[in-house]
């Protein structure tokens, strides 16, 4: 595998997939690697069949807990394993109508969490807005995925810590790791050093302090083609650097596997890895994570409205496979009937402990 | 048949082994998956030392899996490094200290 190769995914890696006309910004193209090569060959098996074993295919919701909503994908980074393809070139942002269909649900559904993600969710121009209508429902969490560098990139988001306690906001951030040199690798040249000032301010508020309600999560992804190791050692690791280091507090850390998607997928396929990926994530295959994968409780929303049974699947363009498609047309019980659509990616959420945006599943 | 001792690709095929000695094969991998679970030593500690070994006997397949199982538990590349050197270091000294062997020798033959 050529350095040189690398060398010029991370100079490409500042715009987006979309932005670079890059063939894999194409889902089509995805999904034919994703159902191709070592699958057709039969070398791997289908995740319909392994699910098939175990009685699972078709796969089923069960009660709807999670609403999802993707209010956008712009965003102030460009990581380089992200499954959204976000970044600052990304024009996808939510409008104030498709938020008001959102409320529209969030007032009326049986979900008990409301889980705001992006892109930076914050750079949409109507986020605030949607944050304090949307508080007023009394959803009993309420989620915002922060990418912590946002509250240090400009001046007008240097009170969102305010600004998410005051709505009492739980606030997911990502960290990749506790040491600068693998965080900065992953996600850009100084985002270490703001990620911890932005931990410091949350801290100051009362985030993530040990008996406080303010929730302060972070989530943890591999930098690199291997999966995350044990939750709970990694929460140690985490929370012993942070404080030792930089007298930083959080709550849980949820380690979360890197889905074959998007920009991942370029990474792992131009560096030769794809293969060594993919048999890592059978071989870890886990039939008790398949009981509570996450698109088994969660509706994701996309910035237009869309409906998916997971975020993986509205990058890869899955809309849900049920009458109701659209927001606007949001029908719970109709929903709840669907059978969730599936593929190879989804050996992500069943390694090991399994993996979903609330962390682990087993 | 392959024109190399070593394939990558056979590392995944080791639980194989069991094919043709079911009985041994399965008592090795059960004593292996115990040897590295949480303990007197933390499973992250094992893994370290499982790297430096690795370097020892020099066996490749044994480099891959540590090292990726290095990262996966979040182990840096300092402390990866410093774990090799350990080895190096025993290894060195087994050699080195040889040498008192040595010297012993040449002192007796010698007048």
């Amino acid at each position: 595998m050529g350095q040189s190769i690398l060398s010029d995914i991370k100079k490409a890696a500042k715009k987006s997939l979309k932005a670079r006309e890059n063939e894999l910004a194409n889902t089509t193209k995805q999904l034919d690697i994703l159902n191709g090569g070592l699958f057709a060959d039969g070398e791997l098996p289908f995740f319909k069949d392994k699910i098939a074993q175990i009685g699972h295919f078709p796969l089923k919701p069960k009660t709807l807990e999670i609403l999802q909503i993707n209010v956008g994908y712009m965003c102030n980074q460009v990581c380089e394993h992200c499954h959204v393809d976000a970044g600052p070139d990304r024009k996808e942002i939510m409008t104030r109508e498709t938020m008001e269909q959102c409320l529209e649900v969030i007032r009326n559904t049986g979900a008990h969490t409301l889980d705001l993600t992006g892109g930076a969710p914050e750079m949409n121009p109507d986020f605030r807005w949607f944050v304090e209508e949307a508080s007023k429902a009394g959803i009993q969490d309420f989620i915002v995925r922060s990418n912590l560098t946002i509250i240090r990139a400009n001046k007008k988001y240097h009170d969102l810590p305010e600004f998410f306690k005051k709505h009492n906001v739980h606030v997911i951030s990502s960290m990749p790791h506790y040491t600068r040199g693998k965080t900065d690798k992953q996600r850009g040249d100084g985002v270490f050093d703001k990620s911890i000032q932005a931990l410091q301010e949350l801290n100051a508020v009362g985030y993530g302090m040990p008996d406080s309600n303010l929730r302060l999560d972070l989530v943890y992804n591999p930098s690199g083609a291997f999966l995350p190791g044990d939750q709970a050692a990694m929460e140690r690791d985490f929370k012993k650097a942070l404080k030792e280091d930089f007298d930083i507090e959080f709550h849980n850390l949820f380690a979360i596997t890197n889905l074959p998607i998007s920009r991942f997928l370029d990474y792992l396929i131009a560096s030769d890895n794809y293969e060594d990926y993919m048999y890592a994530l059978v071989e870890a295959y886990n039939p008790a994570a398949v009981e509570n994968v996450m698109c088994t409780n969660t509706i994701s929303v996309s910035w237009d409205g869309w409906l998916y049974d997971c975020d993986f699947n509205q990058m890869l363009d899955l809309k849900v496979a049920s009458k109701v498609k659209h927001i606007k047309d949001y029908n719970e019980d109709l929903l709840n009937d669907r059978e969730i659509v599936i593929s190879q990616h989804c050996y992500g959420c069943t390694a090991g402990a399994g993996s979903s945006c609330q962390g682990t599943v087993a | 048949m392959a024109n190399s001792y070593y394939d990558p690709a056979d590392l995944r095929k080791f639980g194989s082994i069991t094919e043709w000695s079911e009985e041994l094969g399965n008592k090795f991998f059960d004593y292996y998956g115990k040897v590295f679970e949480e303990g007197a030593l933390s499973a992250r500690e094992k893994s370290l030392i499982a790297l430096a070994v690795a370097h020892v006997v020099k066996c490749p397949y044994c480099i891959d899996a540590y090292t990726k199982d290095g990262l996966q538990r979040g182990i840096t590349k300092e402390e990866m490094m410093e774990a090799v050197h350990a080895g190096a270091a025993i290894e060195s000294g087994a050699t080195l200290v040889h040498g008192v062997q040595m010297m012993n020798k040449y002192n007796k033959l010698s007048m």
